[in-house]
């Protein structure tokens, strides 16, 4: 009987989180830079400033124009000539949008936790046990991963109708319950740096799998959890083809979906109210940004991870 | 890794325990991928459309694809966004992602910044930029103004369609920033120094030295964000289409996700839709593959991670 099989065929675990944080200053301790280092570093920072502008600005402009008057609009003034808090009244007319925010908040929280749960057990599985056909399951998760989501969107749209489940925000986050392969990919990695020792121990005292996993391998792994989470959250926050597959009632509309419905609402009827649509597409956004000031950390680092085990 | 636990049943309670765990992904692999890929595959050579009696029809929905000028058109369309969105990205990013490397602790604050576009979910930064690339009053416009540059019709103009798409995906790209400057924050210090006192210039030692190390993390953000790319979806239908687009809207931004879309749930032209896909999987697959050849060329990898 061979153990070798099953060795993961990935060297080791992602290093800590707070490995990956940006590279630091590069000079020498004791050493003054130069003038001519100065003038450059001035430059670089000048650029990236600039840079910044460009990213950060239109989020600045949308905060401003959802709070002009409809003639304002494009005036392209950072501060407002008037401010017009009633816009965000006014975009209570144009749809339900508490509602979506309601609907767009509970269906990415449960999207998440599924997804969350679902794909740690799998990973789980896949970093501690060896059992047959696991290495030929593991390149089929991989595999997955290359499958474009158009190939199975009509016949899994055509389960859900069957089940009667189309115009309910079932189908959004349902899918999320059997876990994801990427997700697993990142959480296997996870797993695999926990010192297998850890596992023997609490085997020895008597610990059953499923307590292994709760009590110890998911609390170690919560950074890895959180980046997840987060990252869920904000896919499916942020996702419009399901919601304009699935939902047809207003009433059940995702944010993403209700704020395009307002903008082809003015469309239609040519009459354009941007700054509604901006104070739309600020409610939107605000969420997400809130989101990443808080988990910022796990998300910037989470991405750099990703990028290495790829 | 250490070795497997053997005795007392181990191996027979563990080889189940293993699988109870991936139960779950196994229970949805069959339901939302395997069998939906099948049931695709033969949707692809019917003429289903949800209503109405299905009739098998050959191969006619692949000669379809062949002959459909709009499926030409919208492949076209794909094929001219990702080659002006990727190779710009990815030099936009690395040169970011360069600039970041070297100005120390001020990094953290820039990559935060860099990244809060990505944040926007993709329908809002649609709806965002249809304002700001206005042709007559919109923001880009009037800065281009600034520099006395005439900027063009960028969202009704057809010729300027696709590099709208394009400007958007660009505003977001700052995870790739965050990946390239992970990579660079991990190239060995002596090797720089080395190649410094050999007396390379920065030149050199960027296609020599920080280029070879980085090359896995550069590729890594190549093959993402073409097959991103190849799938984009939300800027575009959230622009250019929707209830209210009319028959003679611009086709210039007929994108080829937008397109499957609409065949397959506007259309309910469900098996032709089908065909669409998997002719999109083919050229993912043909693409990706590519590249993988050509990365094995130039992608260096450190000891035997190749």
């Amino acid at each position: 009987m061979s153990t070798d099989v099953t060795t993961p065929p990935v060297p080791a675990g992602p290093p800590p989180a707070t490995d990956l944080r940006p590279a630091q200053p590069q000079e020498s301790p004791g050493r003054r830079p130069s003038i001519g280092e100065r003038l450059t570093q001035a430059a670089y920072l000048l650029i990236l400033l600039a840079a910044t502008a460009m990213f950060v600005y239109p989020l600045v402009w949308l905060v401003s124009a959802s709070l002009k008057p409809k003639s304002q609009v494009f005036d392209n003034r950072l501060i407002p000539r008037q401010v017009q808090w009633s816009n965000f009244v006014e975009v209570w007319n144009a749809g339900p949008v508490l509602r979506w925010l309601f609907n767009s908040t509970t269906v990415g929280l449960m999207a998440a936790t599924a997804v969350t749960l679902s794909s740690a057990l799998v990973a789980f599985g896949f970093a501690y046990f060896r059992f047959r056909g696991k290495n030929v399951l593991f390149g089929l998760v991989l595999s997955t991963m290359m499958l474009p989501g158009a190939v199975t969107m009509v016949p899994v749209y055509l389960i859900w109708n069957k089940l009667g489940f189309v115009d309910t925000q079932i189908p959004l986050w349902a899918p999320n319950l059997f876990g994801t392969a990427f997700y697993i990919f990142l959480l296997r990695q996870f797993f695999l740096g926990i010192p297998r020792e850890l596992f023997e121990a609490a085997r020895v005292d008597g610990c059953g799998y499923l307590r292994m996993f709760w009590r110890i391998a998911l609390p170690l792994c919560r950074p890895a959890l959180i980046i997840v989470f987060v990252f869920e959250l904000k896919a499916s926050w942020s996702d419009l083809m399901k919601p304009l597959i699935y939902l047809q009632t207003p009433d059940y509309f995702t944010m993403p979906r209700g704020l395009k419905q307002i903008v082809d609402g003015y469309a239609l009827s040519g009459e354009y109210h941007w700054e509604i649509a901006m104070a739309a597409t600020l409610l939107a956004t605000l969420p997400m940004v809130l989101v990443f000031a808080f988990a910022q950390r796990y998300i910037l680092d989470g991405i750099a991870t990703t990028a290495k085990q790829g | 890794m250490s070795r497997a636990r053997r005795g007392g049943g181990g191996a027979a309670g563990e080889n189940r325990a293993g699988w109870l765990f991936i139960s779950p992904w196994i229970l949805g692999f069959v339901i939302f991928t395997a069998g939906p890929m099948v049931a695709s595959l033969v949707l692809s050579f019917t003429d289903y459309s949800l209503v109405g009696e299905t009739h098998g029809v050959g191969t006619a929905n692949y000669a379809r694809l062949v002959e459909d000028p709009r499926v030409a058109k919208s492949l076209t369309n794909t094929f001219v966004y990702a080659l002006m969105f990727v190779p710009l990205g990815t030099v936009v990013a690395l040169a970011l992602a360069m600039l970041l490397a070297r100005v120390g602790r001020a990094a953290g604050f820039f990559r935060t910044a860099f990244y809060l576009p990505e944040m926007t979910p993709a329908v809002a930064a649609g709806a965002l930029f249809l304002l700001l690339l206005n042709g007559q009053t919109g923001l880009v416009n009037t800065v281009l103004g600034w520099f006395g540059i005439t900027g063009p019709n960028w969202t009704t103009d057809p010729a300027w369609l696709k590099p709208s798409l394009a400007v958007v995906s660009l505003w977001s790209m700052g995870g790739t920033v965050v990946i390239l400057l992970a990579a660079l924050a991990n190239v060995p210090r002596q090797l720089q120094e080395a190649a410094l006192l050999d007396g390379a210039g920065p030149w050199r030692r960027f296609t020599n030295v920080t280029l070879p190390m980085i090359s896995g993390a550069v590729f890594f953000a190549v093959i993402t964000n073409t097959i991103a790319a190849l799938q984009m979806f939300d800027q575009a239908y959230t622009m250019f289409y929707g209830p209210q687009q009319s028959s003679s809207a611009s086709e210039e931004s007929l994108v080829y996700m937008v397109y499957l879309f609409q065949n397959a749930f506007e259309f309910f032209d469900m098996g032709f839709a089908s065909a669409m896909a998997w002719l999109l999987f083919g050229i993912i697959m043909i693409i990706t593959a590519i590249q993988l050849k050509l990365g094995n060329r130039w992608v260096y990898y450190e000891g035997d991670r190749a």
